[in-house]
């Protein structure tokens, strides 16, 4: 698995409008410049994409920070 | 599970009709602009089409329907089964095939039934009228497929809104000896009945004084009780869950390697969802038509409508292996793997 960093600057990535150096694992995922309810799915595809686990509503909802993200999707990979 | 082949049965023809009115993303009042972007690169919705009040899901089937008989010069003595797959029928009852039946000036003999179905009801609609065609006993038969979704959603459900245009379809089915076998995956699990849901007029709710109050359900989502709810992670994560399993149950099953299909005609529900689903099982794009962009999502008629408009020159001059996968309300899913050979495809048919 990769680092938190490096999943903090690949999701990135998949938010063109945004730029480079923008996201840190501390931020408040939804704090995302521009955030919309559509970056939840760009989350999602880019976690099913990258990563073969999903994120539900419930999983979004839990999750505060880039970093707590990156844990669940750890833990459900490990699970 | 419900895996199923189904031997002399080949679809003749496909018709659609849309009606004229274009309604672009870019015109949508409630999204703010950086909103339009986001939807019109991700959702991949740039127009749909909308349909006036004095168009109803028949209509565009019965035009569709018209004109494919009419250009495969089909004696409408010798169809003998019409089904109609949608989930906004003309009234509660009578079932609208029977209306079609008699607008189409259909022999009394048709059968003719509804069945309620969304997304995935092209593929189940093809189901059903190939087991019956294939007994031999019915020679003819018209699938008849569409929703006007417009109907059921509020402007000001950003959730829901700009994602549906309307459509009809018509598809002709033959017993034919020489035809290919068609291989079926045909699933359903209920407890995604909420996802996707008009909770009141029906038996359950029926209409009471406050079905039509419209209620601030979260900031942007505004509808009442009539209008179509859709719980957008949800459906994404059930179509990232359960589309690639089953097709990659129904490949095996039908021998047919997943390099020789030619085409894959996916329900264009949400491009970055259908995209998801096409990485998950590595088909390339070219082999991956989408009509999301012209047309949005377009419930069950969106897979017929796709193949006339996207793909009408690679079907009309050759012999195709196809699938087609359809996912949605309900949860309902359904995928099937069929050879078509030189069907007709008729031009689109836009209506006012």
């Amino acid at each position: 698995m990769i680092t938190v960093e490096e999943f903090t600057k690949n999701l990135e990535a998949e938010f063109e409008e945004i730029k480079t150096g923008t996201l840190t694992p501390t931020m408040h995922y939804r704090q995302i410049p521009g955030w919309s309810s559509m970056y939840a799915l760009i989350i999602i595809a880019f976690v099913d994409t990258h990563f073969e686990v999903q994120l539900n509503a419930t999983d979004l909802k839990n999750a505060q920070t880039i970093q707590d993200l990156y844990t669940i999707v750890l833990s459900k990979q490990q699970a | 599970m419900a895996l199923f082949n189904t031997h002399n049965v080949s679809i003749k023809g496909i018709a659609a009709c849309v009606p004229k009115e274009k309604i672009r993303t870019a015109d949508y009042p409630y999204f703010s602009e950086a909103e339009k972007d986001l939807f019109i690169k991700n959702v991949g919705i740039k127009e749909r089409r909308v349909a006036p009040s004095n168009i109803a899901t028949s209509d565009m089937c019965f035009f569709a329907a018209e004109k494919l008989i009419q250009k495969l010069q089909w004696n409408k003595d010798e169809i003998s089964c019409l089904v109609f797959v949608s989930q906004s029928p003309d009234y509660f009852l009578p079932a609208t095939s029977i209306l079609l039946q008699h607008r189409l000036a259909l022999n009394k003999n048709t059968m003719a039934f509804d069945v309620n179905l969304g997304c995935s009801g092209y593929i189940y609609g093809l189901q059903l009228l190939s087991t019956l065609v294939a007994t031999g006993q019915i020679k003819k038969a018209l699938l008849l497929v569409g929703d006007k979704s417009t109907l059921s959603t509020h402007i000001e459900d950003k959730s829901t809104y700009p994602l549906f245009g309307d459509a009809g379809s018509a598809t002709a089915i033959e017993f034919d000896e020489k035809a290919h076998p068609i291989y079926f995956n045909l699933q359903s699990d209920g407890s995604g009945e909420d996802a996707i849901k008009i909770l009141d007029g029906g038996a359950r709710n029926s209409v009471r004084p406050d079905t039509f109050n419209i209620q601030e359900i979260e900031p942007g989502i505004k509808r009442s009780r009539r209008h179509l709810q859709l719980q957008g992670v949800d459906v994404f994560n059930f179509a990232l869950r359960e589309v690639a399993p089953n097709i990659n149950q129904l490949l095996p099953f039908s021998h047919v390697e997943k390099e020789k299909i030619d085409f894959f005609v996916f329900h264009q529900a949400n491009k970055l969802m259908n995209e998801s689903v096409r990485k998950k099982l590595k088909i390339e794009l070219e082999k991956t038509p989408y009509s999301i962009d012209e047309f949005g999502n377009t419930s069950s008629a969106s897979i017929p409508l796709t193949m006339i408009t996207r793909l009408k020159n690679q079907l009309e001059n050759k012999k195709n292996t196809m699938l087609l996968s359809g996912f949605g309300v309900g949860y309902s899913w359904a995928s099937c793997i069929l050879t078509v050979n030189n069907p007709i495809c008729c031009d689109l048919i836009e209506i006012e």
